[in-house]
């Protein structure tokens, strides 16, 4: 087994979930099941590959240039107003589930 | 005319030529939603106001004469992971059961440009993350062809709504063959096209180097249509690339004949279900008829797709889901004391089984003392993915595969095991590490009347070879 009980408990901490106790076990089970799958790719010998992150810095672009180059058509200069305007303020609010007509209220956030 | 079974050049002309009008087609596939959706649960919201407005507004154009744009009057569905401006967006999910978007998705707000009319949104798995749309926090779609079985996934409302005439065509979004695989189990046709051909821009994000926005269409011809309207660069979305549009509709009838066509063993082995194999087969033996040349081609890392996959897609995922924090938009738990324990417990309650397990694969993948073992090694062997396609399209103009190993599955038969639903995407998920663009479209049906799909892959922003390919497919079939 790769993944403990206690690896499970660090990782939810770190994902920002509680899980119930019935949670935590399925989540052992499965994460070790999927993780002894996954095992396979070291059968493969990369360490003359390079890793990819993404596709659009293979394609569609000018292959010709390096780095931040290759965006250029994606770039711009700064600019006062965005290209589309911000939201107004009572329209970015209107999803919260708890607000005043200035802010987004939370629980108090200094746990003491 | 029957206002129900249409392709979108038909209803674009009914209504040009003053046979029907827009709220006709509209309020018919409404009737049709009423009678039929009850029993498949496609729909999760109907957005009647902006769709009635917007078919007044086409009908208005047709009546002083007008010529209408490509998509005029044509009722539509949008995957319910696309925002749309004041109509309800909860990507299947309960954390954003209440969200209501205060913007359009680019694709949405350019097919209705094109003149389309949003008749709602379609259910989908949670954040998009499924096979079977059984993940969905809303329950699950039923395939129309056979009630006890599932649409596919994760876009399983948006292929069930065009296969049942509940719309014309629909969008959805493929992060691992999420169109591909329900347009080949609901019989329809799916194209998803090269990462960056389609704005994201509004597609609430699974995984960002992964995420397609692309059409599910009765006919080849509608997705072209489909895809010229929703094509090209948005400054929205920098990944969105500049590469000019061709007009796919008209090189659709170009001939086949004389095209290159890869056919890879690694696609065609051990798990293939041998009617699936068989519809295949044939579907290959039709194309060669019509001209085509058969290569065999060799993608040779194919097996190991699926776990790269799975580590890329949850990594990205874990990060992406971060933001449901239950303080901007998302749902809040109740009864609260500190903030710690609204983000737990808001997300605990939000979220369902397989968002939760996937944000801790990729967390865990990400996290310090795993990142190279897992998520590094990931991103090189998809180099190595990715290299097999160029090598192979050195050779060909097309691959071409079964879209899935099996016809459509019981609901419930995999939803236990998860490991076996991830393999249901086996033949999808690579053209999404490598970032090209694939085609389902059918191929004939099993001895219980089940669609099979043929999976047609292209190289990158060449979407008019594969729709070229599928068409003559389809019009030959």
């Amino acid at each position: 087994m790769k993944v403990t009980e206690k690896d499970v408990a660090y990782v939810a901490d770190l994902a920002n979930l509680e899980l119930t106790e019935d949670e935590r076990r399925g989540m052992l089970r499965d994460l070790n099941s999927i993780l002894d799958y996954v095992d396979r790719l070291n059968e493969l010998d990369t360490s003359d590959v390079p890793p990819m992150a993404q596709v659009s810095d293979r394609y569609g672009v000018d292959q010709a240039k390096q780095g931040s180059e290759r965006f250029a058509y994606a770039s711009r200069e700064d600019i006062l107003e965005g290209l589309r305007k911000s939201l107004p303020h009572d329209e970015a609010l209107a999803n919260a589930p708890d607000a005043d007509e200035h802010f987004f209220r939370v629980p108090k956030v200094i746990e003491r | 005319m029957d206002p129900i079974a249409l392709t979108i050049d038909a209803a674009r002309s009914a209504i040009q030529e003053r046979k029907t009008t827009a709220l006709a087609l509209a309020e018919a596939h409404y009737a049709r939603i009423q009678k039929e959706d009850g029993q498949i649960g496609a729909f999760l919201t109907l957005s009647k106001e902006r769709a009635l407005e917007q078919a007044d507004r086409i009908d208005r154009m047709a009546t002083e004469g007008k010529p209408l744009p490509p998509l005029a009057g044509v009722p539509v569905g949008v995957k319910d992971v696309m925002s749309t401006r004041g109509v309800r967006t909860t990507a299947g999910s309960r954390i954003l059961e209440k969200y209501i978007p205060p913007y359009d998705c680019t694709a949405v707000a350019r097919l209705e440009a094109a003149g389309a009319v949003v008749l709602g949104k379609m259910n989908c798995d949670e954040f998009a993350m499924g096979s079977s749309n059984e993940n969905s926090g809303y329950g699950p779609v039923r395939n129309p062809r056979d009630l006890t079985r599932v649409p596919g996934g994760s876009s399983g409302g948006s292929a069930a709504a065009v296969a049942a005439d509940m719309a014309v065509f629909t969008l959805g979004s493929d992060t691992g063959g999420s169109i591909r695989q329900p347009a080949s189990f609901c019989g329809v046709v799916g194209l998803m096209p090269t990462y960056g051909r389609v704005s994201r821009y509004g597609l609430i994000a699974f995984a960002s180097s992964l995420d397609h926005i692309g059409p599910l269409t009765k006919t080849v011809k509608d997705a072209a249509t489909v895809l010229r309207a929703i094509a090209g660069r948005d400054p929205m979305d920098s990944t969105s690339a500049e590469v000019p549009v061709p007009d796919y509709s008209s090189e659709l009838d170009k001939p086949v004949r004389g095209l290159k066509l890869g056919v890879a063993k690694e696609y065609l082995g051990e798990g293939l279900d041998d009617e699936v194999r068989q519809a295949v087969e044939s579907a290959i033996e039709k194309l060669k008829g019509l001209g085509c040349e058969i290569v065999p081609v060799s993608l040779p890392h194919t097996p190991y797709a699926i776990p790269t996959y799975y580590l890329i897609a949850t990594a990205e995922a874990s990060s992406n889901l971060a933001r449901y924090d239950g303080v901007r938009y998302s749902h809040r738990a109740r009864g609260v004391k500190t903030l710690s324990e609204m983000y737990r417990r808001s997300r605990d309650e939000g979220f369902g089984a397989e968002v939760k397990r996937r944000i801790m694969l990729g967390t865990y993948a990400l996290s310090a003392g795993y990142y190279d073992a897992y998520y590094l090694k990931a991103q090189k062997v998809r180099t190595l993915l990715t290299r097999d396609f160029e090598e192979a399209f050195r050779k060909v103009d097309a691959i071409v595969t079964p879209t899935s190993p099996t016809a459509a599955f019981r609901l419930g038969e995999k939803s236990n095991d998860p490991l076996a639903m991830y393999l249901a995407d086996i033949y999808t998920v690579t053209a999404d590490l490598a970032g090209i663009p694939g085609i389902s479209v059918p191929c004939g049906e099993t001895r219980e009347k089940l669609p099979i799909g043929l999976q047609i892959l292209g190289k990158h922003f060449h979407e008019a070879t594969i729709l070229r390919v599928a068409h003559a497919y389809e019009q030959a079939a």
